[in-house]
Order: C-alpha cells, then sequence, then structure tokens
C-alpha cells in the first residue's frame, strides 16, 4: 500500500478507537472533574465509584433486571423458535417476520408506544413493567439465534433417538438440548446485554424509584462529566468483552467477523 | 399432534410481541389522530391535525429539516471514513488482520451512553483536543467542540463507521481483484481503476451501509442529547420531549409515524435496490 493510504487508514482507526482509549486513560484520575491529560493520576474515581450510591442501586436494578430478561426470552424465545423449526403450525414466515419486526423500528418510537400503552396498564415505573420492555429487545435476537441452531441438528439425529423409544421430552433434554447448548449460552449473553446496555426503551418505562444504570449515566453526564464516569465506562466495557469473550467461546463469533 | 405443540410452545413469545410491539404501535397509530389543547388535555379525535402541526409549524419544519441533514452529512462522511478501512482489511495479508477486523466492530459491542460519553472526555473544554490546542498554542480559549451540532456529528461518524464497515466488507465478498488488474493492465490509471471499477462492483454493500447508517442517524436520541448539549433538537429528541415535558402524546405519536415511514421508505428502496442486483 502506498504510504499515503496507509497514513489515512492509521489516521481513521484512531479516530474510531480513540474515545475507548482516552475514556479509560481519564479513568486513572484524582481530579475532581473531567480533564484530559487529568492533573492528578490515581485511583481516586474508582474508590468514587464504591461510594456512589445512584450508580450502585442501578446496577442492582440492572442485574436482576437483565437475569430475568434473559431466563425469560431464552425460555419463550427458544420454545417458539423450536416451533418454527420442528413443527408444520400455520403461517411460519409471517411468525419469524413478526419476532423480529422490532428489530425494524426506531427504538424511540417502540419506547413511546410503551409509554402510551404501559400508562393505560399501570406498568409505568415498575418492574414488570421493564421486564415487559426490555424482552421486546431481547427477544428477536433470541429467536433467530436458536432458530439456527435448532435447524442445524439434523432431524434424522432425533428420529433416530424417537425410533428407539425415547419419548419427545426426552429427545429434546437428551439429544437435541446437548446440542444446541454453545447456541443457548450465546444467546443468553446476547440477551443479557440487550437489555443491560437498553437506554432510550428504557427511559420511557422507568420510574423515579427503579432505575437502571445506563440511565443514571445518561442523566448523570447530562449534567456533568467526571472520571467517575470514566471509571464506570471502564468497569462496564471489561464486562461487555467478558460476555463477548462468552459468545465467542460458543459461537466463533471472532471467526465470524474476521472471516 | 405436532401442529399442537407447536402452536402451544410459539404462544407466549406470540404473546409477549403482542403486548409489547402490535398492541402499543396500534395504540400509536390511534392516539397520532387525537388531538391535544393546551394543558396537556387529551381530546379523542379523527383528525390529521397534529401532522399539520409537526409538517405546517416553521419551528418543527426546521426539525425535520435538521435531521434529515444529520442523516445525509453524517451518512456520506461515515461512508468516506469506512470505505477506506473496510478497504484496507478487505485486501490486507497482514497477521494481525483477525484482531484489526474485532477491534473494528468492537465499539458497536458497548453501550451507546458509554460510546458518547467516551466523546466528552476528547471534545470537552478540558478534553483532549482542547487540551493539545492551548499546549500547542493555536488557541487561547477552549473552543466549542461539543453541545452543538459539530459534536454530535462527530459521535455520529464514530458511532457508525463498525456498521458501515461491515456492510461495506459485505459488499466488498464480490469484488474480483482480478477486474481492477485488468484495468491496470488495459492502461487505467489507479484512481480511473477505483473509480469505474471497484466503487460500481461495491455498490451493494455502500447502498446497504447508507440505509443502515442513514436510519439510526435519524432515529438517534443518546447522542444528540448528551453531545448536543440540550441545544441540538432532532426528531427523536423533540418525540421525547413532547411524551415526557410537554406531555403533548398525539404530537409525539404523530411524529414517530412520520419517523416509521421514513424506515419503511427506506427499507422498501434498499428491497427494489437488493432485487436489481439479484437478478
Amino acid at each position: 500500500m502506498r504510504p499515503l493510504a496507509r497514513a489515512a487508514v492509521v489516521l481513521l482507526y484512531l479516530f474510531l478507537l480513540a474515545p475507548m482509549i482516552v475514556v479509560v486513560l481519564s479513568s486513572f484520575s484524582n481530579d475532581a472533574y473531567l480533564a484530559f491529560p487529568p492533573r492528578h493520576w490515581g485511583f481516586a474515581a474508582y474508590g468514587g465509584l464504591l461510594r456512589n450510591e445512584g450508580f450502585q442501586s442501578g446496577l442492582e436494578v440492572s442485574l436482576v433486571l437483565g437475569g430475568i430478561v434473559t431466563a425469560v426470552t431464552l425460555l419463550i424465545g427458544t420454545a417458539a423458535a423450536w416451533a418454527l423449526a420442528r413443527t408444520s403450525i400455520p403461517g411460519r414466515g409471517s411468525l419469524l417476520a413478526f419476532f423480529t419486526a422490532p428489530l425494524l423500528m426506531p427504538t424511540i418510537v417502540l419506547g413511546l408506544a410503551l409509554l402510551l400503552v404501559f400508562a393505560q396498564l399501570g406498568l409505568l415505573g415498575t418492574l414488570p413493567g421493564l421486564v415487559f420492555g426490555h424482552s421486546l429487545v431481547a427477544l428477536p435476537y433470541v429467536v433467530r439465534l436458536m432458530l439456527t441452531a435448532i435447524r442445524g441438528v439434523p432431524a434424522s439425529v432425533e428420529e433416530a433417538a424417537a425410533t428407539l423409544g425415547a419419548p419427545p421430552a426426552a429427545v429434546f433434554r437428551r439429544v437435541t438440548l446437548p446440542l444446541i447448548r454453545p447456541a443457548l449460552l450465546a444467546a443468553a449473553a446476547l440477551a443479557f446485554l440487550a437489555s443491560f446496555d437498553e437506554v432510550v426503551i428504557t427511559l420511557f418505562v422507568i420510574g423515579p424509584r427503579l432505575t437502571t444504570l445506563p440511565i443514571q449515566i445518561f442523566h448523570y453526564v447530562q449534567y456533568r462529566a467526571d472520571p467517575q464516569v470514566s471509571a464506570l465506562s471502564v468497569v462496564l466495557i471489561a464486562v461487555t468483552i467478558l460476555l463477548i469473550v462468552v459468545i465467542d467461546r460458543s459461537t466463533g463469533f471472532m471467526r465470524t467477523v474476521s472471516r | 399432534m405436532r401442529r399442537w405443540t407447536g402452536a402451544v410452545l410459539a404462544t407466549p413469545a406470540t404473546a409477549l410481541m403482542v403486548l409489547t410491539f402490535l398492541l402499543p404501535m396500534l395504540w400509536l397509530a390511534r392516539l397520532s389522530l387525537d388531538r391535544s389543547e393546551d394543558g396537556g388535555v387529551l381530546v379523542p379525535a379523527l383528525s390529521a391535525g397534529e401532522y399539520g402541526q409537526f409538517l405546517g409549524d416553521p419551528f418543527y419544519q426546521r426539525i425535520l429539516l435538521r435531521t434529515f441533514e444529520l442523516g445525509v452529512t453524517v451518512t456520506a462522511l461515515t461512508l468516506v471514513a469506512s470505505y477506506a478501512i473496510a478497504l484496507f482489511l478487505f485486501r490486507t495479508r497482514s497477521r494481525w488482520r483477525a484482531v484489526l477486523a474485532v477491534l473494528t466492530v468492537s465499539p458497536m459491542l458497548i453501550s451507546s451512553v458509554v460510546r458518547t460519553y467516551s466523546w466528552m472526555t476528547i471534545l470537552d473544554d478540558h478534553g483532549l483536543v482542547n487540551q493539545a490546542l492551548i499546549w500547542l498554542g493555536l488557541v487561547h480559549r477552549p473552543i466549542a467542540l461539543m453541545d452543538n451540532l459539530l459534536g454530535v456529528e462527530i459521535g455520529l461518524v464514530q458511532i457508525e463507521m463498525p456498521v458501515m464497515i461491515l456492510a461495506l466488507m459485505a459488499g466488498f465478498a464480490r469484488l474480483d481483484p482480478t477486474l481492477e488488474e485488468a484495468a491496470r493492465c488495459l492502461g487505467a490509471a489507479p484512481w480511473r481503476a477505483f473509480l469505474r471499477v471497484t466503487i460500481p462492483l461495491s455498490a451493494p454493500g455502500i447502498v446497504l451501509g447508507c440505509l443502515v447508517t442513514f436510519v439510526q442517524v435519524m432515529s438517534s436520541f443518546v447522542t444528540p442529547s448528551l453531545l448536543g448539549g440540550g441545544r441540538v433538537y432532532v426528531m427523536a429528541t423533540t418525540i421525547y420531549q413532547e411524551a415526557l415535558e410537554t406531555l403533548n402524546w398525539p404530537l409525539a405519536a404523530a411524529i414517530s409515524i412520520i419517523l416509521v415511514v421514513v424506515f419503511g421508505a427506506c427499507l422498501a428502496a434498499y428491497e427494489r435496490f437488493a432485487r436489481r442486483w439479484a437478478a
């Protein structure tokens, strides 16, 4: 490659990755406000995190919510995917389109629509309301991933087990389930991430007493930016990387991307 | 029997989607035809009044136009910035290729709030760029890089780049390097081979990437809210304000429907392009 093109690519990569690099560096600061480079380097921002009650309660809500959403969508999403792949229910094509349609909608519109209906049902600012809202975002990913996985299991293997006398439930538990376990793990990680990172829909359905971590950060940085947010960002990035590694080890995400 | 098992198994997911997607969207469409009177009083009606207000009032017209301009500007800048990286990733034989590919898409996997915040550490008055400019003596006072449209554009371009790069790489898959070589052998200058061979052949990826970027920017909320410092009004921030601050739900619903129509139009346009290339 010619030097000019090479320089351009390096500069563009710098632009793409600079925010992540600077946020990590700016978290090691003892300053009271955000400044880069920090006037005093140190770990005070991370210490401040441990004393920030808003962030901590937000983290608790986000973890509990993410756990529930993951369990719910994995259960009903896998059931739906199995029905789509292995049974002859009518309208399978349109049902799949229906399950993945929310991905084609602006989240700001989904959020407003949920606000309007939840206001009538008294679900605003409640945990069930949040679970419903986040499941809407997570379910399309779970259905898609599990459908691909279940279709990848040869029907002949299941049929062999059934011929040898295994009842349908046993076939699923002893044959299908072990074969789709990697996909289940990946779907769980994706569903959790979808819930854990969700901001826009959440803004519409939360209440004053029940707030998730991304919303806490959103409101916090609207008024001030200090190294604590950088430290929190680093923690969240680390959690994300951890989940990606989980997904990668089970489905080969990196191989898919780099191919 | 399998028919029944299937129906039973698909029911919970279908019910969830009806409750959280189908019903709310229908409700939203219906509410957009209601009227809102001063003080947030909701008047059931069947009128296009709120649509008229949004499309007719100069204040809202400016918001619509600004959102559209933001979509076009960011999409164009993202395309230029991404094309070079995508082409490099596609062609390089470096053993770091896999690592670079993962690094390229990695920002996509990080929370939008965190990604937007990370731009504050760079664009803030005390951020990297202003500190560097002052240290170099180029400026005496920090220049405003955020809390304005410029900051929103910078942030959005970087946030949209991974998606655009993925779309472009998918388009390059049908790029046969021998065609470029043929153009060069027949005497075309490198830039000419690039303009006449490489770009047209990667057009499907370009269109896909541009459409995805455009609709995402048109509906973006977090970045305009945070890097705009509450001073940049686009469609998504207006929906939020009308819904939760002014409490004018019919207007918020009408703007949402307009946004959905834009989305639908872009998807339909892409379908047409995709069919033409498939043929």
